[in-house]
């Protein structure tokens, strides 16, 4: 097993070699290199299946040089859930990208390619460090390929302008980490993470620490500013694998650290469940403002992992206060990052498609694009469907189990633990409160982009893309169906993942209220694939009644109006409008353009611009009165040799004071 | 078992039967309060058979999402009458958490009806569709929440315990304000959904102004008549979740449970025709503040019910 682990981190490194190497022969080195990522993956599935159905762990361990201590590698059931999901989703993802690039600029698209490669291992790797040293080396290079992906069209400002901002905020969570490896490391006197048991006090600072820090990674509202600018510049399918894995990590390795804790205090449930609140909220609201596509699904990435946050949150609850369901809440938050990877990637696929087509990522440009790209749209509906969590698709067995669990918890209780109760009810009011948004949002960006008429004229006539992009859509399409329908068996899958979720002093080893789950949401499967008979059988009865009747078809029914225009159509900001009146403390949407006046008005225009407001009001003047302070610290630098001596001086001093004392 | 069975198939038939008659006693009520005779009591029947003759109009503008819309609607609300107890018995489908797949059902032929008229390009009809996913948006977590509350205080997770554990002695104990709180925030989310005055007016002469109306004006013939009964059945299904806090008497005998049930529906739809013939439709831009105190109704239960 350990060879096929260390051989799925070789071949992924190798698969990105081939990307370079083959950069003269772009027709061979196109196939041999997802061949060898997909190879890959297959070897990463080996062991992360055997993992999962066995319970068992592997361990690793690399002397790789005699002044470092040798890498720990772990593969335990919680890194292998989240392995799972990046090998399902990153050879699909690999040969898109072997469609995806028209324009010819062999230098970029072999570096793109290397760098994928990169972060898919690099997060596999992330998943499977289990010491200091080597999960730190293994964020690093995670983050930085990533960093690569996202400046792919690297001459345009925007685009520079997104790098830096997610180079900026990723080091900063780096920061936060290395604070708290370092509490880690220093109150037990090791690298090992196994040797993290009794933080006792500790446990507190480190659980800040984690959140921030992978809080940043993981995309939480408040820290998720770089999300929306790198979404939309990294090519689609980098988009893809960031968005569908890269930021799960960060959910990883809070959950790694807090089962290092002795116990879960009640406050973590509180936090986390604010987190998930206000990032499912949040994220949902600003998602639906968006005009840009890519950027309205990195908003969406920020309220899919509010929604993992309030299942983990639940979780703790459950487990502090002995609740009945705590198991129930973690197993949901597991299966929706696993289903999120799924419909995010997809989602973010038919983007790319749908920018290659048309040139644009603007919604409110597009239209009609589902009579033009029908494979590509009915993807992206599934997918929307999806996110919704609308049954039977994968993203409801998630969301249906956190409800049951936050419903549980809302029962009377036999030992009288308010906080439980009052922590289910405010779960479900924010799940269900981000759900409605959620729908919404994408009922605004499928209809405004696919349905209708379109809205300009495209250059290039508009089809669906090559097979080698639409079959990958094709497959998470297909995946997102399946997943929904056979949800039980993932919720049996994932019970023995969730039930090691607990803090390191309590033993859990009962899955026995996820069976019953399972149970349960067998009822809804088997519901869904009637009702699915039905609709069927309903479609079918419609088209049979209309046969011999006069069937016609004429414009749409313009009130009267007949020179109605394309361009009259709704647009998704005229979709969000309604929302945007009602929420307009939270959002300050600013409204500007040149309104029609007089009896004979010239042209007019108008437009909205939702800023992100924690960039507007958080970070700009916290690093304006960083960058001032700095400018002043820089006097100390004075270029003169003599004034650099008298420093060293000084510090020997006050260094030899210091030891005095 | 087999009594059980045919009691809630007895429901469903109840249901598919009756649902349109609500409309008749909603409009014989305002025509009598406006001194009108008003339409014969099986007009909602006489005009779906007209619909079920005719032939069909497609907008050249629409794809295969136009069509499934009406279908989709149809069959997400059969679905739900399904999950739904009636006349004291249990309900067709039951399990632990059955009001999520509920809810959720209606969330999804609440989409393909708003994506259906999305398909058309016209903008009255994205009018209504954001007006309704807005408003549904905002009365969705209303709905759960009070399950929720009503869950607290039956003790129970499927809706076939709630309602039938719901009695006098449960509405005498302490938590009285917490079920009427409950009930006020139900009324107004079946108001709304259902496309009902003070949200919604069905009636109106101006599509400017419409919301579920204005959504599916480019459906003709059978699809219509499918949109059309899917409304009935939603106005009986919401119903049924208020009535069975109204009314919560059981006998235990079917056939007297369900006279129960039915005449407290048609109280339900004589209070309707009352409330629509004494007061105007809001503000459109109102109706989210009416939504958001439903909202608050249904968070008070917790004050009462967890101590």
């Amino acid at each position: 097993m350990s060879f096929l682990i260390v051989g799925c981190l070789l071949l992924y490194v190798f698969a990105g070699v081939i990307f370079i190497l083959m950069r003269s022969y772009p027709q061979s080195g196109t196939m041999l290199a997802p061949l060898c990522s997909t190879l890959a993956a297959i070897f990463g599935l080996v062991p992360v299946l055997n993992v999962l159905l066995s319970r068992a762990s592997i361990n690793i361990s690399i002397s790789w040089s005699s002044f470092f201590a040798p890498i720990q590698m772990r593969l335990d059931p919680l890194s292998g859930w989240f392995a799972l999901a990046l090998f399902i989703v990153s050879p699909l993802l690999t040969w898109y990208g072997t469609g995806y690039f028209p324009h010819k600029r062999p230098f970029e698209v072999s570096i793109n390619g290397f760098f994928f490669q990169i972060l898919a291992g690099g997060i596999f790797f992330v998943l499977l460090a289990s010491d200091i040293f080597s999960f730190l080396l293994a964020w690093e290079i995670m983050s930085l390929a990533a960093f690569f992906l996202v400046i792919f069209e690297h001459e345009d400002r925007s685009v520079q302008r997104a790098g830096w901002f997610y180079l900026a905020a990723t080091h900063l969570g780096t920061a936060f980490l290395f604070a708290m490896f370092v509490l880690l490391g220093s109150r037990c006197g090791s690298l090992d993470f196994r040797d993290f048991v009794g933080l006792g006090g500790v446990a507190d600072v480190v659980f800040i620490l984690a959140l921030i820090g992978f809080g940043t990674k993981a995309g939480f509202f408040g820290l998720h500013v770089w999300l929306p600018e790198a979404h939309p510049a990294a090519p689609s399918h980098a988009s893809a694998l960031m968005s569908g894995l890269m930021i799960k990590t960060g959910v990883y390795g809070l959950l790694r650290i807090m089962t290092l804790a002795d116990s879960w205090p009640g406050w973590w449930g509180w936090t986390l469940i604010g987190v998930g609140a206000v990032s499912g909220v949040g994220g949902a609201l600003f998602a639906l403002v968006q005009h840009d596509l890519k950027r309205l699904m990195a908003y969406s990435s920020v309220e899919n992992i509010g929604i993992v946050c309030l299942g983990i949150g639940m979780g703790v609850f459950g487990t502090y206060s002995m609740g009945p369901a705590a198991q129930i809440a973690m197993a949901g938050a597991l299966l929706h990052v696993l289903n999120h990877a799924l419909f995010k990637s997809c989602l973010f696929l038919v983007a790319g498609a749908v920018t290659h087509a048309t040139g644009t990522r603007e919604i409110d440009l597009l239209g009609g694009l589902q009579k033009l790209m029908p494979r590509s749209g009915g993807v992206f509906l599934l997918a929307s469907a999806a996110v919704c969590g609308l049954p039977p698709l994968n993203g409801f067995v998630g969301e249906f189990l956190i409800y049951l669990s936050s419903y549980w918890s809302v029962l009377p209780q036999e030992l009288p633990f308010v906080d439980l109760r009052v922590g289910g009810f405010v779960v479900i009011a924010a799940l269900a409160l981000t759900g409605g948004l959620a729908a919404m949002c994408f009922m605004k960006a499928y209809g405004t982009t696919f349905l209708g008429l379109p809205r300009r004229q495209h250059a290039d006539p508009v089809v669906d893309p090559k097979p080698a992009m639409l079959f990958p859509m094709f497959i998470l399409g297909t995946l997102c169906v399946a997943f929904g329908l056979g949800g039980s068996f993932l919720i049996l899958l994932v019970a023995p993942v969730a039930s090691t979720l607990h803090p390191a002093a309590l033993i859990v080893a009962e899955t026995s209220l996820l069976r019953g789950a399972a149970l349960n949401y067998m009822h809804v499967s088997l519901a869904s694939f009637a009702l699915l008979v039905l609709f069927f059988a309903f479609h079918r009865l419609r088209n049979h009644l209309l046969k011999g009747r006069v069937v016609t078809s004429g414009p749409t029914w313009g009130c009267g109006y007949p020179l109605g225009t394309a361009r009259m159509q709704y647009t998704g900001s005229s979709f969000s409008q309604p929302l945007i009146a009602a929420f307009k403390l939270l959002l300050r949407t600013e409204l500007s353009g040149d309104w029609p006046e007089g009896y004979l008005p010239g042209r007019s225009s108008f437009a909205t611009h939702t800023p992100g407001v924690f960039i507007e009001f958080f970070y700009k003047p916290l690093f304006t009165f960083v960058g001032h302070m700095a400018l002043r610290v820089k006097r100390l630098q004075t270029g003169g040799t003599h004034v650099y001596v008298l420093y060293l001086l000084l510090a020997l001093i006050s260094v030899l004071c210091w030891s005095l004392l | 078992m087999t009594r059980d069975i045919f009691a809630s198939l007895g429901g469903i038939a109840f249901a598919l039967l009756l649902a349109p008659f609500l409309r008749s006693i909603i409009n014989r009520t305002k025509a009598r309060i406006s001194g009108r005779r008003g339409a014969p009591l099986l007009q909602p029947y006489f005009s779906l058979a007209r619909l079920l003759r005719k032939g069909a109009v497609y907008s050249s503008t629409t794809t295969w999402i136009f069509r499934a819309g009406p279908v989709a609607g149809l069959v997400t609300v059969f679905g739900a009458i399904c999950l739904l107890p009636f006349g004291g018995g249990p309900a067709l489908f039951r399990f632990e958490g059955d009001f999520l797949l509920l809810t959720y059902l209606l969330a999804v032929g609440r989409f393909f009806t708003i994506l259906a008229a999305l398909d058309t390009g016209s903008s009255f009809e994205g009018m209504g569709a954001n007006r309704e996913a807005f408003f549904s948006a905002l009365s969705e977590p209303t709905l759960l929440l009070g399950l929720a509350g009503l869950g607290a205080v039956t003790g129970s997770l499927s809706l076939t315990d709630i309602y039938g554990r719901i009695g006098a002695s449960v509405f005498l104990e302490a938590n009285m304000p917490a079920l009427i709180f409950i009930l006020a925030a139900f009324m107004i989310v079946f108001l709304s959904e259902n496309a009902r005055i003070p949200v919604d007016d069905p009636t109106t002469h101006l599509e400017l102004t419409m919301i579920h109306e204005a959504m599916i004006l480019d459906h003709c013939g059978i699809d219509l008549a499918f949109i059309e009964f899917a409304g009935a059945l939603k106005l009986w299904t919401l119903g049924l979740l208020i009535t069975g806090l109204i009314f919560p008497v059981r006998f235990g005998v079917f056939w007297l449970d369900s006279l129960v049930s039915l005449f407290s529906l048609a109280t339900l739809a004589v209070c309707i025709g009352i409330v629509e013939s004494s007061m105007a439709r809001l503000k459109m831009g109102r109706v989210p503040q009416l939504l958001s105190i439903a909202f608050v109704m249904s968070t008070l239960w917790i004050m009462w019910v967890v101590k």
